[in-house]
């Protein structure tokens, strides 16, 4: 079987060999992906197994390439955000919101209370999608497709709430330089305020089936761990490395967008297995509700975007009746306006980690470079190491317990 | 006791000398250039001396700068975060257009591994040293760096769109 897969001079084949003439065992290859159901998006790892248990992995990656880094040195800024969508579409808000964040930093401009706290509103909802999805995925992976379908419907609620902000669901493009595009409507609050009495409950009820379920104790316990330093050398963030009991979170680190208003404690694990990775975002779901009620709480009046009318596209009807607003309106359109030579970083917690953006600019209409710091892409690399030893079944747990998402990985 | 960006500075420069210039605040974090056959040592020097402690690699970033001097086409910019004074630093390092190498950090830092593959897919940048230096988003058939200024954004032979109107692409002739 194994010589259909692979090149004679390919090292698995040559390690097969060995063992055979050494003890008689027979080592088999097995090719998990590039398109298996279980593991949740396109990429490719070619196992070397000793029956069930893994020996060594070689992961392959980059099926959905899509080159947004160079496809970004040829846009124009408020075109970038589109590019953000696509990386981990399980939370696409947190990407938008976090590039227009380093836009901000770039070009200095403060953005008014109220549209910080409503984009703390939409990050914490875009978390607790991105959670959800990893947690309930992972009930599936271990055989309880209960708890997916009873969850699942409140991602539609989410989505929702994005829908009676921007407009759309999955890529979301929300928010604009300076803010957001137009103020938050009456609908999308009404919707938030059903989402946070009916969705503890559900959370609560998925919580109580998993967290003490004997099988998934049974599945997810000492499943592939991972030691504190062991995932600092291999540069994790987000719930992955709180799992393993380092409580590193941006949002604590570097506050943005008004975080330092908030109480939220950052939930940590201990031994970094799957188990804990599991418990991590359920406790940080609860987090970001927290916040979210506060934020709704506190959620001062005001404009929602900031005074730059250089890069924020004045009303429409202005443009048709002023002079002025329509210059500028064709300005930003065409992508002229002023940027200044600078080089800069910002990051923020997304889903799986630092998301950050390290942007290059040299005065004209395009990022000079735009380096993406996607925290999938990081900590995959730790995937091999974990599924040594283990079991196949272990690996498909593992892998989404890290919450791989393809669009990020390949960017 | 806060680790202050002047601690730092004397720190690097009492090690380096005069290998390590511009030094600086970049809005909000501390950056300094470095001469590449001084980055590996820096590096070492950020992460394991105590006072410092620079023990976490944030990101390992390729650029290219073609209207550079020959020596200075290529650059490989790290930064480093410390967790506990939560301090972070940028290190650039310049390395020369035609032959860009550098010695890899993958023994002090196991997460630029593919960092690392991914700057020489894209920018062709060797990184001395490294176990496993190919390929890692692009395929492996690919003979070009695609993300070198050179390297056209779409296929040249298109008509119906003309590229002087979208951005750079328009410098380099098809």
């Amino acid at each position: 079987m194994s010589d259909l897969l692979l090149s004679p001079e390919h090292r698995y084949a040559k390690e097969i060999e060995k063992k055979r003439n050494e003890d008689g065992s027979e080592l088999s290859v097995l090719n998990l992906g590039p398109t298996h159901p279980a593991t949740h998006g396109i990429f490719q790892n070619i196992l070397l197994m000793d029956g069930e248990r893994i020996l060594d992995a070689e992961p392959t990656i980059g099926y959905i390439h899509r080159a947004f880094e160079k496809i970004a040195e040829n846009r124009p800024f408020y075109q970038i955000n589109v590019l953000t969508d696509r990386m981990n579409y399980c939370s696409s808000p947190i990407n938008n919101m976090a590039w227009w964040m380093t836009v901000e930093k770039l070009l200095n401009i403060e953005v008014p209370k109220r549209a910080q706290y409503l984009r703390v509103i939409v990050m914490e909802l875009a978390r607790i999608a991105d959670h959800l999805i990893c947690n309930s995925i992972l009930g599936v992976d271990t055989g309880a497709y209960t708890g997916f379908l009873y969850v699942f419907q409140f991602r539609e609620k989410i989505y929702e709430i994005y829908e009676e902000i921007c407009g759309a669901r999955l890529t979301t493009n929300m928010g604009r330089i300076g803010g957001f595009e137009r103020e938050w409507s009456d609908e999308a609050f009404k919707k938030l305020d059903v989402f946070l009495t009916d969705f503890p409950i559900a959370w609560k009820e998925f919580e109580n089936l998993f967290e003490r379920n004997r099988i998934f104790i049974d599945r997810t316990v000492n499943v592939g761990p991972i030691s504190a330093e062991r995932a600092m050398d291999y540069g994790f963030t987000g719930p992955n490395l709180r799992a393993a009991g380092i409580d590193y979170d941006v949002r604590k680190a570097q506050p943005y967008s008004s975080y330092e208003d908030f109480e939220f404690d950052v939930p940590v694990g201990k031994s970094g297995d799957t188990y804990d990775r599991f418990c991590v975002r359920n406790a940080e779901v609860w987090e970001s509700l927290k916040i979210i009620r506060q934020a709704v709480d506190k959620l001062p009046k005001g404009s929602i975007h900031a005074d730059v009318p250089d890069y924020y596209l004045p009303p429409k009807e202005d443009v048709y009746n002023n002079m002025e607003s329509l210059i500028y309106h064709f300005k930003i359109v065409m992508g002229e306006v002023p940027v200044p030579v600078a080089e800069i970083y910002h990051a923020v917690e997304g889903g799986n980690g630092e998301l950050g953006f390290y942007l290059i600019t040299d005065g004209s209409r395009t990022p000079y470079r735009l380096k993406m710091r996607r925290p999938c892409f990081i900590y995959y690399q730790a995937y091999t190491e974990m599924i040594k030893g283990g079991m196949l079944s272990d690996a498909i747990v593992i892998l989404s317990s890290l919450n791989v998402i393809a669009g990020e990985l390949d960017a | 006791m806060a680790l202050e960006t002047i601690t730092i500075q004397e720190r690097i420069i009492e090690k380096f000398g005069n290998s390590a210039s511009n030094f600086g605040m970049q809005k909000d974090i501390f950056c300094f250039e470095i001469t590449p056959d001084k980055a590996y040592e820096v590096i070492q020097f950020l992460k394991t001396e105590s006072e410092l402690n620079f023990h976490f690699l944030t990101d390992l970033a390729g650029i290219h700068y073609p209207d550079n001097d020959i020596n200075e086409q290529f650059a490989v910019s790290y930064q480093l975060h410390n967790w506990i004074e939560n301090v972070r630093i940028r290190v650039k390092t310049f390395l020369n257009g035609e032959n860009p190498e550098i010695k890899s950090i993958i023994d002090l830092f196991q997460c630029s591994n593919w960092m690392e593959r991914e700057a020489w897919d894209f920018y062709g940048i060797n990184f001395i040293g490294h176990p496993q230096l190919k390929r890692i988003l692009n395929m492996d058939e690919m003979i070009s760096h695609p993300m070198r200024k050179e390297f056209p954004m779409e296929d040249s032979g298109r008509t119906d769109k003309d590229d002087r109107f979208f951005g750079r692409t328009s410098l380099i002739k098809n």
